[in-house]
């Protein structure tokens, strides 16, 4: 099991830290960012948001407490991202042409943790619309960061997406992160 | 039988299969459609689920047989069974989450029948209201129907809901091979399924997606675009002293091999429609990993045998009309059709008792790739499917041509095998003359 899942699964999913109105801010406006770097499909802003062994991690099951080792519906370090960017805008990847529209809205932000050393456990709502050949798809569910203190400003070293329809049926495939 | 109204006769759908074209109605019109439920899927051996999904007694899974919704239980005697998820009383369905444990009845939620994991009526609260009425609690018309036959394959459980017919193990014939494979190169002798299958929809009819399975020529063709971004990044992490996980390898080989370079593999065609696809992707590699696996086969079964499992050259069996089996990959897909352009199927991903974890890693590193909802690859063949299922709809064309190679198979007995180095439509051809054949009630 990896340190960032190690700390996932041993933090309180109900916890509130007491945390200042800066830190709030900060971690508000990281969240923020991510989702403006979907939407707007900045890859190279979306790779830097990453440590290096961060991981982009969804879940199959809710009763998951590691990614590593068990199936899941994402399950990623920085060079799977890599290649599914490259994929992705690969002038032959038929099923994404025309590449889709994301708009993300995030919420509930609760900061779960701070650590001594400034290291953040959040957890989120968000709800994401796509618009893909005509058609709007509705994407909502449960984030959970832990992000790393660096000189640069915040960096994920696990995010835990959980979709509330989990479970399926997949009527389509996801083929950017949520 | 179910009543339906016959608007196609024999002739008309025999003529709807020739020997190198199939004719588009076959995958669009309705009334066909009913017609494949009632004499091939509700008629013929149905994929239910492994034992292992049903692990305690009390269990149950959910499954779909045709049109037909049916449930997989595991009674306190330890023993399988298969039947239709309907209370006797008014119809209702008994079992509604997709799996779960009964404990020691299955209760009706609507009158509180209760029930033994083998579908008998148990009990019925106020049962003196039944004194002097047609109604007896062993009554045949009071239990749980069980599906006409039921039984399994080495663990691997299967219902037809035929009274009469073959049995499974001759409906399997050679293509069993497959099972024996996912059971077999377990050191451990035993194999059981990993968590919760995905559930994905095929927006297309569920004949496209069978015909995809052994399409030599679609590889390099679809997947493209994901082979060459996994050959980049494995180029990347080679040139920063990485060695990529042999999953992208998987994945690469869509570029290296380009559209041509499939016909290596050769597709062999057996009765009653299953169709088996000879091994490639490295089924031996010599690495440390497989070195090591291979050294735990040896102690398990001795060299002699080992070698026997090791040495199938087998990549996918393809099981008529309802499923995939990659035992290499150590997966297995089944497909529920629910209308003429939409299929429900299962993905599952099993694990080899007593194998080394990184053999278990490696296969499951591809079935991320390949069959996760976030998949790479099979996310464009969904989309071809779903084209090909648009097209099939228009009237720009009557037939779907079959012809890579036709005339050519090589017959073996009752086998019939694409020519060497061929990226042969065989499957495909041999698929559809066994459909025909069921729709007519030729048996097949």
């Amino acid at each position: 099991m990896g340190e960032a899942a190690e700390r996932l699964a041993a933090s309180d999913p109900f916890q509130i830290a007491e945390v200042g109105i800066e830190t709030q801010l900060a971690v508000e406006r990281f969240l923020h960012r991510q989702a403006e770097i979907l939407d707007e499909k900045q890859w190279d802003a979306w790779l830097a948001l990453f440590t290096g062994d961060g991981h982009y991690w969804m879940p199959a099951r809710e009763d998951q407490t590691d990614g590593e080792g068990v199936p899941n519906i994402f399950w990623e370090n920085l060079d799977m991202m890599e290649m599914r960017i490259r994929r992705n805008n690969h002038p032959q990847a038929h099923s994404q042409a025309p590449n889709n529209r994301l708009c993300h809205v995030v919420s509930n932000v609760i900061i779960e943790d701070e650590a001594a050393n400034g290291d953040i456990i959040v957890r989120s709502r968000f709800h994401c619309a796509e618009y893909l050949r005509y058609e709007v798809r509705n994407f909502t569910g449960k984030y959970r960061h832990v992000l790393n203190k660096t000189d640069g400003g915040y960096k994920i070293q696990l995010q835990r997406v959980d979709l509330v329809n989990r479970e399926g049926p997949y009527e389509y495939v996801l083929q950017w992160w949520l | 039988m179910m009543g339906c109204v016959v608007t196609w006769t024999n002739a008309e759908i025999a003529a709807l299969v020739e020997p190198d074209r199939a004719h588009r109605k076959a995958y669009v019109d309705s009334d066909l459609f009913d017609l494949e439920m009632e004499r091939i899927f509700e008629r013929a051996w149905v994929y239910v689920g492994h034992e292992s999904q049903v692990r305690n007694p009390g269990d149950y899974y959910l499954a779909r047989i045709g049109r037909q919704p049916m449930m997989m239980t595991r009674d306190h005697n330890g023993e399988i069974h298969v039947l239709y998820n309907r209370c006797p009383h008014r119809g209702a369905q008994l079992c509604s989450a997709r799996q779960g444990n009964a404990g020691r009845r299955i209760r009706c939620s609507y009158h509180a029948w209760m029930f033994n994991l083998d579908g008998s009526l148990d009990n019925i609260p106020a049962i003196g209201g039944y004194d002097g009425t047609a109604l007896t609690i062993d009554g045949e018309d009071f239990q749980v129907q069980k599906a006409e036959r039921a039984a399994d394959y080495r663990g691997f459980w299967f219902a037809s809901l035929a009274e009469e017919g073959i049995g499974l193990e001759e409906h399997l014939g050679e293509a069993r091979t497959g099972f024996d494979q996912l059971i077999d190169r377990a050191p451990g002798g035993e194999t059981e399924v990993v968590g919760e299958c995905f559930h994905m929809v095929q927006q297309s009819n569920w004949k496209i997606f069978l015909e995809n399975q052994l399409d030599a020529s679609h590889p390099g063709a679809t997947h493209e675009s994901t082979g060459v971004a996994a050959m980049t990044v494995e180029r990347d992490m080679r040139k920063a002293g990485d060695e990529p996980p042999m999953a992208y390898g998987f994945l690469s080989d869509f570029a290296r091999l380009g559209i041509e370079g499939w016909g290596k593999f050769g597709t062999v065609g057996h009765p009653h429609g299953h169709c088996t696809l000879e091994g490639y992707m490295g089924l031996r590699p010599d690495d440390p990993d497989t070195n090591e696996y291979v050294k735990c086969m040896y102690d398990a079964y001795g060299e002699e045998r080992a070698e026997e499992i090791l040495g199938v050259n087998l990549h996918h069996s393809l099981i008529y009309p309802c499923m995939s089996i990659q035992p290499p990959l150590q997966q297995l897909r089944t497909i529920r059709p629910i209308s003429t352009d939409r299929t429900m199927s299962e993905i599952w991903h099993f694990r080899l008792k007593d194998a080394p974890e990184a053999i278990y890693q490696r296969a499951l590193g591809y079935y991320y790739l390949v069959n996760s909802p976030s998949t790479m690859v099979n996310a464009d063949d969904l989309f071809n499917w779903w084209k090909v299922q648009h097209g099939l709809e228009s009237q720009g064309g009557d037939w779907v041509s079959f012809h890579r190679n036709a005339g050519f198979d090589v017959i073996d007995g009752a086998l019939r095998k694409s020519p060497d180095g061929s990226m042969s439509e065989m499957p495909m051809r041999h698929m559809m003359h066994v459909w025909r054949d069921y729709m007519t009630g030729e048996g097949a």
